[in-house]
């Protein structure tokens, strides 16, 4: 997490959230409210986007996270498995010596020093003052070197023309993309969708927020249980975390 | 004098041929499907948009992109979403046809434009994603074959 955080900001913007909360609904505390952001505002670096993932809540076999995201970006499949496009893989993990095996989502980590942003030549893949990692698509020639360093085989490869895509989510052949942590849906003060209908299935093994805000519910948790990263090792400071690895 | 007569007999024949001739010759104009409905207004005077709509549609996909700006007055999708239309059988033109409201002006003056190699070429209602629309996209039949990754060992 960055330590360049404003606290007298961030103090007076709890108090002003606490205020709004409680003259819309006395009684009821709307999180959403404190974070609105109006479509002509751009993002800040005040908040980090962040996921925490619970392993022991991720059921093996379950694909409703997948599903989930291929509905949303209008992820279509050519049968080819090798080739075709994921955001999100089930991984899953054996130990070797007691044979035990967990199974987890594992999608763009939005580390905070990306290696994708590092080794790009054009400046397509880059990240957003808010911590997401994405490919502009626009200034992407497809060369796949954020493919490479990517230490998490987040990203894929468009290999085939794309039709009617989704509004959200405009791909196309020749170029790069991953996990955009829903950042049509961030922009909008929605969740992602794949943690979306991870409650939905009544998994809760998927939470999204804030990481820069000591008071929201992940960073909460973040402070009690604790979340590693994977290949912590590399020192990247994820956004995604992983509980009961 | 007979010389002149059939120099100027000569020059109104070859007149008379030209003109049928030029005329069918011409490049005829691309038709433009105009929005349906009334007071329904561009966002800028049409001659700014001829003009000028590119420069409108990059500003606005960099603020977008970059910085999470998602006003809708110069997105690509409301342009799309007001002017391609079906037409009177109710078919969709699409960005290949010549009939499509970008590609008419496009063909016609020969600028080849990759908008619609990512982005979808008509409103998000009139596309059809296995039988149900977009709206219904949580409906959705997912690929969960093509996902599963068994055995990939990270630890």
């Amino acid at each position: 997490m960055s330590d360049s955080v404003n606290h007298s900001r961030r103090s007076f913007l709890e108090k002003s959230a606490v205020v709004g909360a409680v003259t819309i609904a006395p009684g009821i505390l709307l999180h959403q409210v404190a974070s609105a952001k109006p479509d002509d505002k751009a993002v800040s670096d005040s908040v980090r986007w962040g996921m925490l993932i619970n392993t022991s809540n991720c059921e093996q076999g379950c694909t409703d996270c997948i599903d989930a995201c291929n509905t949303e970006h209008g992820l279509v499949g050519n049968d080819r498995p090798q080739s075709d496009t994921q955001y999100i893989r089930k991984v899953t993990l054996r130990d070797k010596m007691t044979g035990h095996e967990l199974a987890l989502p594992l999608m763009c980590q939005h580390c905070e020093t990306a290696p994708c942003v590092d080794v790009c030549p054009t400046g397509a893949s880059f990240k957003r003052k808010d911590g997401i990692a994405l490919v502009d698509k626009h200034i992407c020639i497809g060369c796949r070197y954020c493919m490479m360093a990517c230490p998490f085989k987040a990203r894929s490869f468009v290999h085939e023309e794309v039709k009617n895509q989704t509004l959200s989510s405009p791909r196309g052949k020749g170029t790069v993309e991953s996990c955009t942590l829903c950042v049509h849906r961030v922009d909008k003060d929605q969740i992602p969708a794949c943690v979306e209908a991870c409650g939905k299935g009544k998994h809760d093994a998927m939470m999204f927020g804030d990481l820069n805000d000591p008071n929201s519910e992940i960073s909460k948790e973040l402070e009690k249980h604790g979340g590693k990263q994977i290949r912590a090792d590399l020192q990247l400071n994820t956004a995604v975390r992983y509980q009961g690895l | 004098m007979i010389y002149r007569f059939l120099r100027i007999t000569f020059i109104l024949a070859g007149l008379a041929l030209l003109f049928p001739v030029t005329g069918s010759a011409e490049t005829p104009l691309p038709i433009i499907h105009e929005p349906e409905g009334e007071g329904v207004k561009c966002v800028e005077p049409e001659d700014v948009m001829r003009r000028d709509h590119m420069n409108f549609i990059l500003h606005q996909r960099d603020e977008t992109m970059h910085e999470g700006i998602r006003t809708s007055k110069y997105s690509l999708a409301e342009c799309i979403d007001c002017h391609v239309q079906p037409d009177e059988k109710g078919h969709i033109a699409s960005v290949d046809d010549k009939e499509h409201f970008c590609n008419a002006c496009h063909e016609y003056a020969a600028v080849t434009i990759d908008c619609f190699e990512c982005h979808a070429d008509r409103p998000q209602k009139f596309i059809d994603r296995g039988g149900q629309s977009a709206s219904l996209q949580n409906e959705l039949h997912p690929m969960p074959s093509a996902n599963e990754d068994k055995g990939d060992e990270l630890k």
